[in-house]
């Protein structure tokens, strides 16, 4: 409690600090450049427009670029097959941001009295870092035939295929019917991919990625790239959106390293309403649900790679609702109620991920395979939540955004009958802005601060309280 | 397996924490230290931003503040939608701007890379119209426009916009010329029903593209390769090249339209600002709508009921054979001037 007491009284100054630097580096930015009003600059090069012609913000799309994407990379007015371009033309984009962010966590595992890992400490550092290194490709081969190769690194230049898909456009002469294969983004109306935040934990969605403490289901992720089949297609004018996937249960890895007969669907389906003064509203679902495996084969204790079986369910559904109210202000709202079998509530599941930490050592709670004659603990139950994500914008012009994003999930059913209910639950809120110097077809360029505060209930790694951490961020995120 | 798809992912301690021990020293320095960390980022950013700054502005071609564009209260008025200049800066300046420029001179950032150019506001001079050559569009025409955009140009459909967005932007382009302030937009021609397609139209537009040299700038076949096609320019002296019918495939589309509606206004109106002519006084519309039906006949690519029309007579046109009575010979007059009973 004294320990709290004075690590408390030392974060005071630190905390003037930090909101005297956002507000500093803000008023910097904002003086320091005054050129006029600009992601993929790639297809900005190629037909002249400026970023802000498909980005509310880039990399965020607006109405037209999701139209764009929509369409297969093409504006329709039969130049966009690369006959068209000067031969020399490569749509290649780089994407890199030098930053300064200082990262704080209240309750870290730590050597201490309670012996080796056994006591809490709070971390907090600052420094100069980097982002990883995204080289996207992407566009159409011929009318109608498009790509997208994504190798992206993290920060120490490791690389791995985000995304490799190649896609039929306007099959039949109809946007209605249009295919990609490979692994793709699913088709989220608030794509996390083109996420405008960059903290750790702001710079994901929450309601993506959940999965309850102590679950081991290796998919029911929305907000990684999957590998699969994508059936979607769209009205003319976008104004009706529909997808349908079809996904290897296996959280976009390649190789098949999960179940040999494990499979999941993505499906959604939204309508845009013109409202008139406020701009084009849009409402929508989603419905991602399947299987994934969790009994395995194993030799010498270690799980067989592909030899999942005894598939189990899980779900996650919810609405999505863009809303814009004039030129500036404009909210979108995500809302998910997810449930997971009681096998994967109860740790079986993602086996093989722990090839080189047999799982007892890396789930020590866990029994981790669901083999022959298995029974659940008595009274286990699919674990249930919902959550709500609420990221409004105001776009001061097309140069700056100003961002805000709370996301909150509560846990509904524990698996485990006893457990406090409200384990695992989360409430994280982000505020940033973003402010683009300049704005041309050429490069991506954008001062970039953020700041965001993530709070777990009873995930604590020793004493199983409350888990929080904050994040400040000032950078340069750039691409060419 | 990586589960999180952040960019960074530095407050992952649990994983660094080996690594931290490292930071102890920092209690001790760290007022100090945290300080000077924030303000050294803070001062960098500024170093940047004011370098940034200093460049581009060295990179500007014109020197001293740019003028303010006077956003004059314009309007525009489709069906029941009042259009005003003032809500489109931002939507101008976020879409329209990288093209046709700040002032509306198609002197934006990239009109340099495009071909065909983009429109100089200034002059107020349109292609697509549904009024005679020299007049001004209507606002409908401009509306229309921008929600079609135009094929085999950087023009794209902007039908994502909200009708009140698009009826704004047609009163803000008004800004740009004072032509707009003197002058009231053109009459809409009329057009006739459109007649049956036969054979014997598409014969009678076939001697109408010929006699009206229409060959000479699109080719005998309609391929855009007139022996006048590589000589023609713009009213801005850019080149231009006439519009290749046969290139187009299923879903051909003409820069003012894909309807044969669109297609007789075209020659009907003319494309100003273009070597096309308008050919309203030289043709009578029931022949304005034979040349259409041949026009059509030159979209080789494209179903339609005038390519069904050529097939049925084996993809031959028959020569054009002047079937009109000839004039009736006048009337005997019995009735002398002032004459009566």
């Amino acid at each position: 409690m004294r320990m709290w007491a004075q690590s408390h009284l030392c974060q005071k100054p630190q905390r003037i600090t930090s909101v005297l630097a956002a507000a500093l580096a803000l008023t910097c930015v904002i003086l320091g450049a005054s050129q006029s009003a600009s992601a993929l600059p790639a297809f900005a090069r190629k037909y002249g427009l400026r970023c802000s012609a498909c980005h509310e913000s880039w990399p965020m799309l607006n109405y037209f670029g999701q139209k764009f994407k929509d369409n297969g990379y093409q504006l329709m007015n039969d130049r966009d097959a690369p006959i068209w371009q000067n031969p020399g033309y490569w749509p290649v984009t780089f994407r890199i941001t030098p930053i300064w962010h200082r990262v704080s966590t209240n309750k870290v595992q730590v050597d201490g009295s309670a012996g080796p890992g056994g006591n809490e400490a709070k971390i907090t550092s600052s420094g100069f870092d980097l982002s990883g290194l995204d080289f996207h490709t992407g566009g159409t081969l011929e009318k109608n035939f498009s790509f997208y190769v994504l190798p992206s690194s993290d920060a120490t230049a490791s690389f791995h295929f985000e995304t490799v898909m190649a896609r039929l456009d306007n099959i039949s002469g109809s946007p209605w019917f249009n295919v990609k294969l490979g692994k793709f983004e699913l088709d989220n109306l608030l794509s996390e991919k083109r996420i405008l935040t960059l903290t750790a934990n702001g710079g994901i969605y929450q309601l993506y990625h959940f999965i309850p403490l102590n679950d081991h289901n290796i998919f029911g992720q929305m907000g990684d790239n999957q590998l699969g089949l994508e059936v979607m297609g769209h009205s003319y004018s976008d104004r009706t959106r529909y997808s349908i996937s079809l996904l290897s249960s296996n959280d976009g890895q390649v190789g098949l390293p999960y179940g040999s007969e494990s499979y999941s669907t993505f499906i959604t389906g939204s309508q845009a309403f013109d409202a008139g003064k406020l701009g084009v509203d849009r409402l929508g679902f989603y419905v991602m649900a399947g299987v994934a495996p969790t009994s395995w084969l194993t030799n010498m204790g270690a799980p067989i790679g592909g030899s999942g079986t005894q598939n189990k369910g899980y779900s996650r559904e919810g609405f999505v609702g863009q809303f814009y109210f004039g030129h500036r202000v404009d909210l979108t709202v995500v809302t998910q109620h997810g449930e997971d079998s009681a096998w994967f509530g109860q740790g079986y599941g993602d086996f093989v991920d722990y090839t080189t930490a047999l799982c007892p050592n890396a789930n020590p709670t866990g029994p981790c395979n669901n083999v022959a004659g298995t029974t659940l603990p008595a009274g286990s139950r699919s674990p249930t939540w919902n959550g709500v994500l609420l990221e409004p914008h105001y776009v001061v012009s097309p140069q700056m955004i100003l961002l805000a994003r709370y996301e909150t999930i509560r846990m509904s059913q524990q698996s485990t009958p006893g457990t406090a209910s409200n384990l695992g639950n989360i409430t994280t809120y982000t505020f940033g802005y973003r402010y683009n110097p300049f704005m041309t077809s050429r490069a991506g360029f954008a001062y970039h601060g953020e700041y965001n505060w993530f709070h777990q209930d009873g995930t604590s790694p020793v004493t199983a309280t409350n888990l929080t951490s904050s994040e400040l961020l000032f950078g340069i995120d750039f691409d060419f | 397996m990586t589960r999180r798809r952040s960019r960074f992912a530095g407050a992952d301690f649990g994983l660094r924490v080996l690594t931290m021990n490292s930071l102890k020293p920092m209690r001790f320095i760290g007022a100090i230290l945290f300080t000077a960390i924030p303000c050294t980022a803070i001062l960098g950013l500024t170093f940047v931003a004011g370098f940034t700054a200093t460049v581009s502005a060295q990179d500007e071609p014109l020197v001293g503040p740019k003028p303010h564009v006077v956003v004059k209260p314009m309007e525009s008025h489709i069906g029941n939608i009042t259009g005003h200049a003032a809500d489109a800066k931002s939507d101008y300046r976020r879409y329209c701007a990288g093209c046709h420029g700040e002032y509306g001179d198609a002197n934006g950032e990239n009109a340099v890379w495009l071909d065909p150019k983009p429109r100089d506001f200034t002059t107020a001079t349109f292609k697509c119209r549904s009024t005679l050559t020299g007049t001004l569009p209507t606002d409908q025409d401009l509306f229309n426009s921008i929600g079609r955009g135009f094929a085999n140009s950087n023009m794209p459909i902007w039908n994502v916009f909200t009708k009140q967005q698009r009826a704004n932007l047609v009163a803000y382009i008004k800004i740009f010329s004072p032509r707009w302030e003197h002058e009231k937009a053109g009459e809409p021609i009329k057009i006739p029903a459109e007649p049956p397609v036969t054979i014997e139209s598409i014969s009678h537009g076939q001697a109408l593209f010929a006699k009206l040299e229409c060959w000479k700038c699109h080719g005998t076949h309609g391929e855009g390769d007139g022996p006048s096609a590589s000589t023609l320019t713009d009213s801005k002296d850019n080149p231009i090249r006439p519009y290749n019918f046969a290139s187009g495939g299923k879903d051909a589309r003409f820069k003012c339209g894909s309807t044969n509606e669109d297609i007789y206004k075209i020659f009907m109106t003319g494309v100003d600002g273009t070597p096309m002519p308008s050919f309203a006084d030289v043709i009578q519309p029931n022949e304005a709508w034979d040349l259409v039906h041949f026009l059509r006949t030159l979209q080789v690519n494209r179903h339609g009921k005038e390519n069904e029309v050529l097939m049925a007579a084996h993809g031959v046109i028959p020569p054009y054979v002047d079937r009109t009575p000839a004039p009736a010979a006048a009337p005997p007059d019995n009735k002398t001037p002032g004459g009566g009973q």
